[in-house]
C-alpha cells in the first residue's frame, strides 16, 4: 500500500524521511507540482513526498539582490514577486510546459532539476544562482549549506552538488538565492539564409557587445515559431542574437552587431515584445511536434552545429551559440541513446546528452542523464551514499541504480 | 588553534619515504634539505609555519597519480600547494606529511578563442592565461589581488575571488573543467569545453574545497571578451553610511557595476600615502567604481551612478577621463595590502561576506572591537558582493599581539556569521577560520559536509587539519542513527 505525505513543516519532512529510512525498503518519490516528471527515470518509489505545502517567499531584498523561498514555492509566484521589483531569475529557467504539457512547477524542483536558458553563457546556469539551502538528507538529517551571499567560501560547496541532483541527495525544504535586475530593454537581430550559422553565431558570441542569447533555427524549425517576422523569415534558416540593457546601449549594440553580420545574409531588428515570445520558444523547445523523443546535447560551442545536422537532418536547433543543440528524433527510434551518445563520443572534444522527453518504458530503458566514465560514476555513487545511504529518495531517478 | 599531533611512526619512515618518491620523480623533483624545505615552510599565512616532512615537485598527471597512489599505499599524509599566496593557511605543511607543489605544471596547453576557452595546467598564474589571450582581445575575468602570483590551480582550490566578480563571477562562475586525480591515485576528469557537466556536480563541489579532495592537474577556464570602454569612479563621503546607502541605490536602480570597491579613512590614507591614485584625505568613505560596456552604455551608466551619488551627499566626485586615469584609481585599490604593511609592522587580513545593508552597523561594531582589542583596523570592502577585509594592524614583535588580533579577527567574523553573512568570501577557512566553523555550522551540517570528504578521500589523508575542526572516522559518519522499530510514526498530514 502506498503513502502519500504533505509535509507542513521541516520536522514533517525529517519524520517522512526517517520512515522511509528505517528499512523495509520504503522509498519515497519527491515531488512540488510533478510539472517534471517527464524529465529523468520515473523514481521506483510508490510513496509520495509531496513538498507543496511547503510554500512562500520568506525574504525577498531586492536591493540585495536576494530571495528565499520554501522549496515547493510555485514558480509563477516568485516571477510574479520579481516581476514587480524588475527583477529576474538570469538564467532563465527552462520550463516544462512545452515538452510536458504541465505547469511552471516549484522552485524545489527547478533546482534540481537544473535546466537553464539562452542567457546562460552569459550570467550562468542554474547551479551559480544557488547561495543557500535548507535540507533534509536521505538519513534523515537536517541539513544546510552555503548562505544568503554571493562571496562565500565557508566549507564544501554542496549548492552545486543539490543543483541538478534529481532530489536523490536530500529534498529540499528552503532555498535561497540570486536574483538579478531586468533589462531596460530587450532586441533580437535576425540573420537570414547564413551559409555557415555556426560561424555566424561565434562571431557575434565572441563580440565585446554582451549578447544574452545566440541561436540558430533551421528552416523547418523557424517556420514553426509563433513570431512573424521569424517564420516569414524562415525558408533559409534564421539566426538570432538578442542584446539586452538601458535603450541607449541596446540600439548600439544592435548596430553593431547588424555591421558584424551584414555580410553574411540579410539582417532585422525584432523589438522588445516578439524578442520575448521568440526566446521562450527557445528555451522551452516548443519546436518540437508530440510524437518526437526530445535531446537536449551540451557540447563545445563549435562542435555543435555539425554534430546536430548528422544527428537530425532538419528536426534540431542550436542554442549558446552552438553550445546547445536540441533535437527530436521519432518516438519510434528505439536506438537513438546509441545514436546520439555515439555520434557525440565521436564528434565532440566533450559533452553530454539528456533526454529531455521520451515515453516511460524508453526512460526506463536507457539513460536518460549521460552515462558517466566508471570512476566517475563510482565517485558518484559513494557521494551518494554520504547523503542517502539507503536510496529512499527517488531511486533510480538520476541512474538506474543496481538492484 | 592546534594541529593534528604529527604521526611519529610516519616521520621514523622518512628515509623510506622520500625513496619512494625518488622513484616516481626522478632528479631534483624531491626536496629533502632543511635550507630548501624553508621555501615552502608556509603560505601567504605567515604567522603559521611548518617545515614539510618532504617536498615532491612532480610534473605530469602520471607521476601525481603515482605519488598519490604511495602515500595513500603507506598512510602518508599530503599538502597539495601552487604558488603558496593563500592567505587562510590552506597550504601550510604538516611535520608527517608530503608537499606536493605543483609549481612545474606551468604551461598552457591549448587556447581556444572560438570556444572561448584556454587549458592550462594548474601552476599557470591567474594573470598568465589573461597575457596568453589579450592581444586577441580576451580576459579572464575572476582576478585576487595575488593574480600575478596566485596559480589558476590554487584558484580553484579557494574558489578565489576579485574585484570584478561582482559582474563577473568568482572562480566557480568562470571554470568548465578539471582533471584531477584523487587520493588513491585514480584520475578523473569533470567538464571539458562544453557548459554544465552531466551528473552530479562534482566540478562545483570540487571548486573550493580547499585541496581536501584531490589535486587538480588540469583547469579549462572560460575566458571573455574585453568590454569596449570602461570608466571608473572616485566617490567620497563624510560618513559611511551614505556609502553605504550609495552602493545600495546603484543596485536598486537596476546597475551592476563591473566593480564596486570601498575603503575607511585609515585605508584611503594608506593607500594614497604608497600611490599617488588621486584619492580624497578628508574623506571617511571613498568608493570606487568601475563601469563597462558599450560606450553609450557607459556614459549612461556614468550620468546615473553621479546622479545617485549626489543625492544621498557625496562631498567629492572624480571620473576617469582617460585608460590612464581609470588605471590610476584603481592602483591604490590594488595595492591595499602592501600600502597597509607600511603603516604597521604586521597586519592579519580578514575575509567575511556580509549582507550589504549591515555595513554601516558592523563597522560601528568593529571600531567597538578596535577599541576594546587596542588595535586598529583600516578597512577595505568589495562592496558590491558584501565581502569585507578588515586589516588589523599589530606588532608581533610586542608580546601577545598576535593572539590580541587573531581574538579580534575571529570576533569580527563572528560579527559577520551574526548578522546573516559568512566566515570567508574568497580566502577559504583553512587553519585560520577552522576551529570558527562551529560558529556558522551546526554538528549534522558538518557532518555531511564531511561525508562528501569520505567519499574522495575516507582515510583523510589529503590536507588533514585544514577546513574542518574534528574529522571523524568515515565509518562512524557512515552509520545510519536510526534504527527499525524505534521511530515514531511519523505525525505528517497523509493521503
Amino acid at each position: 500500500m502506498s503513502d502519500i505525505f504533505k509535509p507542513e513543516n521541516d520536522a514533517h519532512v525529517v519524520d517522512a524521511v526517517r520512515w522511509a529510512a528505517s528499512g523495509n525498503g520504503k522509498v519515497l518519490d519527491v515531488v512540488g507540482h510533478a510539472s517534471k516528471r517527464g524529465l529523468g527515470r520515473l523514481s521506483r518509489a510508490e510513496n509520495v513526498l509531496d513538498m507543496s505545502a511547503l510554500s512562500g517567499i520568506t525574504l525577498y531584498e531586492p536591493e540585495e539582490l536576494v530571495m528565499r523561498a520554501r522549496a515547493g514555492t510555485a514558480l509563477l509566484e516568485v516571477q510574479a514577486a520579481l516581476d514587480d521589483a524588475h527583477q529576474m531569475l538570469a538564467f532563465e529557467p527552462w520550463l516544462p510546459g512545452a515538452l510536458y504539457g504541465t505547469e511552471s512547477g516549484t522552485l524545489g524542483g527547478m533546482f534540481a532539476c537544473a535546466q537553464a536558458g539562452p542567457r546562460r553563457p552569459l550570467v550562468g546556469s542554474v547551479r551559480d544562482h544557488l547561495l543557500g539551502f535548507e535540507a533534509v538528507s536521505g538519513r534523515g538529517e537536517r541539513f544546510k549549506s552555503g548562505g544568503r551571499v554571493v562571496k562565500n567560501v565557508s566549507g564544501f560547496d554542496l549548492c552545486k552538488l543539490m543543483v541538478g541532483s534529481m532530489g536523490t541527495l536530500g529534498v529540499m525544504t528552503e532555498v535561497t538565492f540570486k536574483v538579478l535586475p531586468r533589462a531596460e530593454k530587450s532586441r533580437t537581430v535576425l540573420l537570414m539564409g547564413a551559409k555557415d550559422p555556426g560561424a555566424a553565431m561565434r562571431k557575434v558570441q565572441n563580440s565585446a557587445y554582451e549578447v544574452s542569447g545566440v541561436a540558430h533555427l533551421p528552416a523547418t524549425i523557424a517556420a514553426r515559431s509563433g513570431v512573424s517576422d521569424v517564420r516569414e523569415n524562415a525558408a533559409q534558416g534564421v539566426t538570432l542574437v538578442r542584446v539586452e540593457g538601458p535603450a541607449s546601449s541596446v540600439q548600439v549594440r544592435c548596430e553593431a552587431l547588424r555591421a558584424l553580420w551584414a555580410e553574411l545574409g540579410r539582417v532585422e531588428d525584432l523589438h522588445t515584445a516578439n524578442t520575448a515570445q521568440l526566446w521562450a520558444e527557445i528555451r522551452d523547445a516548443a519546436f518540437f511536434t508530440p510524437d518526437h523523443q526530445v535531446w537536449r546535447l551540451s557540447v563545445s560551442p563549435s562542435d555543435g552545429p555539425a554534430l546536430a545536422a548528422m544527428l537530425a537532418g532538419s528536426e534540431y536547433y542550436l542554442d549558446w551559440a552552438g553550445g546547445l543543440v536540441w533535437l527530436a528524433v521519432p518516438a519510434t527510434d528505439g536506438a537513438s541513446a546509441e545514436r546520439v551518445r555515439g555520434a557525440l563520443n565521436d564528434c565532440a572534444t566533450s559533452g553530454h546528452a539528456t533526454l529531455m522527453r521520451a515515453a516511460p518504458e524508453v526512460r526506463a530503458r536507457v539513460a536518460v542523464f549521460q552515462p558517466q566514465p566508471t570512476g566517475l560514476e563510482r565517485l558518484m555513487k559513494r557521494v551518494q551514499d554520504g547523503f542517502d545511504p539507503h536510496r529512499v529518495l527517488n531511486p533510480g531517478r538520476l541512474v538506474l541504480d543496481r538492484e | 588553534m592546534k594541529m593534528p599531533t604529527p604521526d611519529a611512526t610516519i616521520i621514523a619512515r622518512r628515509v623510506d619515504i622520500i625513496a619512494r618518491l625518488q622513484a616516481i620523480v626522478p632528479g631534483d623533483g624531491v626536496i629533502v634539505d632543511d635550507n630548501e624545505l624553508r621555501t615552502f615552510e608556509c603560505d601567504g599565512l605567515m604567522a603559521y609555519k611548518q617545515l614539510p616532512m618532504v617536498v615532491v615537485l612532480p610534473s605530469t598527471t602520471e607521476q601525481v597519480s603515482q605519488i598519490l597512489k604511495a602515500c595513500h599505499d603507506m598512510g602518508v599524509k599530503i599538502v597539495p600547494r601552487g604558488a603558496g599566496t593563500g592567505l587562510s593557511g590552506g597550504a601550510l605543511p604538516l611535520a608527517d606529511a608530503v608537499t606536493v607543489g605543483l609549481g612545474k605544471f606551468n604551461k598552457i596547453l591549448d587556447i581556444d578563442l572560438d570556444n572561448r576557452c584556454v587549458v592550462a595546467q594548474p601552476g599557470v598564474t591567474n594573470r598568465a592565461i589573461t597575457d596568453a589571450v589579450e592581444d586577441q582581445g580576451f580576459y579572464y575575468a575572476p582576478d585576487p589581488s595575488s593574480k600575478i602570483a596566485c596559480t589558476i590551480g590554487g584558484n580553484i582550490a579557494e574558489n578565489a575571488g576579485g574585484m570584478h566578480c561582482l559582474k563577473y563571477g568568482l572562480t566557480t562562475n568562470n571554470v568548465l573543467g578539471v582533471e584531477m586525480v584523487l587520493m588513491d591515485g585514480e584520475i578523473i576528469r569533470l567538464g571539458g569545453k562544453h557548459m554544465d557537466a552531466g551528473g552530479l556536480d562534482m566540478l562545483g563541489a570540487v571548486t573550493g574545497s580547499e585541496g581536501l579532495l584531490g589535486i587538480i592537474t588540469e583547469v579549462t577556464v572560460r575566458v571573455l571578451k574585453q568590454p569596449d570602454t570602461a570608466k571608473a569612479l572616485l566617490v567620497g563621503f563624510d560618513d559611511v553610511e551614505a556609502g553605504g546607502a550609495c552602493v545600495a541605490r546603484i543596485i536598486a536602480a537596476g546597475i551592476i557595476p563591473a566593480a564596486m570597491e570601498m575603503m575607511d579613512k585609515m585605508a584611503i590614507g594608506a593607500m594614497q600615502k604608497f600611490v599617488d591614485s588621486g584619492y580624497p584625505l578628508d574623506v571617511e568613505a571613498l568608493l570606487v567604481v568601475e563601469l563597462d560596456g558599450s560606450a553609450a552604455e557607459v556614459d549612461d551608466l556614468t550620468a546615473r551612478v553621479q546622479a545617485i551619488a549626489e543625492a544621498v551627499g557625496s562631498t567629492f566626485i572624480r571620473v576617469s577621463e582617460n585608460e590612464t586615469e581609470r588605471s590610476q584609481f584603481w592602483k591604490g585599490r590594488m595595492s591595499a595590502f602592501p600600502s597597509v604593511g607600511r603603516i604597521s609592522p604586521d597586519y592579519l587580513t580578514m575575509d567575511g561576506t556580509i549582507p550589504r545593508h549591515r555595513l554601516p552597523d558592523v563597522l560601528t561594531r568593529m571600531a567597538e572591537l578596535s577599541q576594546r582589542y587596542g588595535l586598529r583596523v583600516a578597512n577595505v570592502f568589495h562592496a558590491g558582493d558584501g565581502n569585507l577585509h578588515p586589516l588589523i594592524l599589530f606588532d608581533a614583535n610586542e608580546a601577545g599581539e598576535l593572539d590580541q588580533a587573531e581574538a579580534f579577527g575571529h570576533d569580527i567574523l563572528r560579527l559577520c556569521v551574526e548578522v546573516g553573512g559568512v566566515l570567508s568570501g574568497e580566502h577559504g577557512i583553512g587553519v585560520e577560520k577552522r576551529d570558527l566553523m562551529g560558529e556558522m555550522f551546526t554538528e549534522e551540517d558538518l557532518n555531511q559536509q564531511l561525508r562528501l570528504k569520505c567519499a574522495f578521500d575516507p582515510d583523510g589523508l589529503l590536507n588533514p587539519g585544514k577546513v574542518y575542526p574534528t574529522l571523524h572516522r568515515c565509518a562512524e559518519l557512515g552509520r545510519m542513527r536510526v534504527t527499525d522499530g524505534k521511530l515514531p510514526f511519523p505525525d505528517i498530514p497523509r493521503f
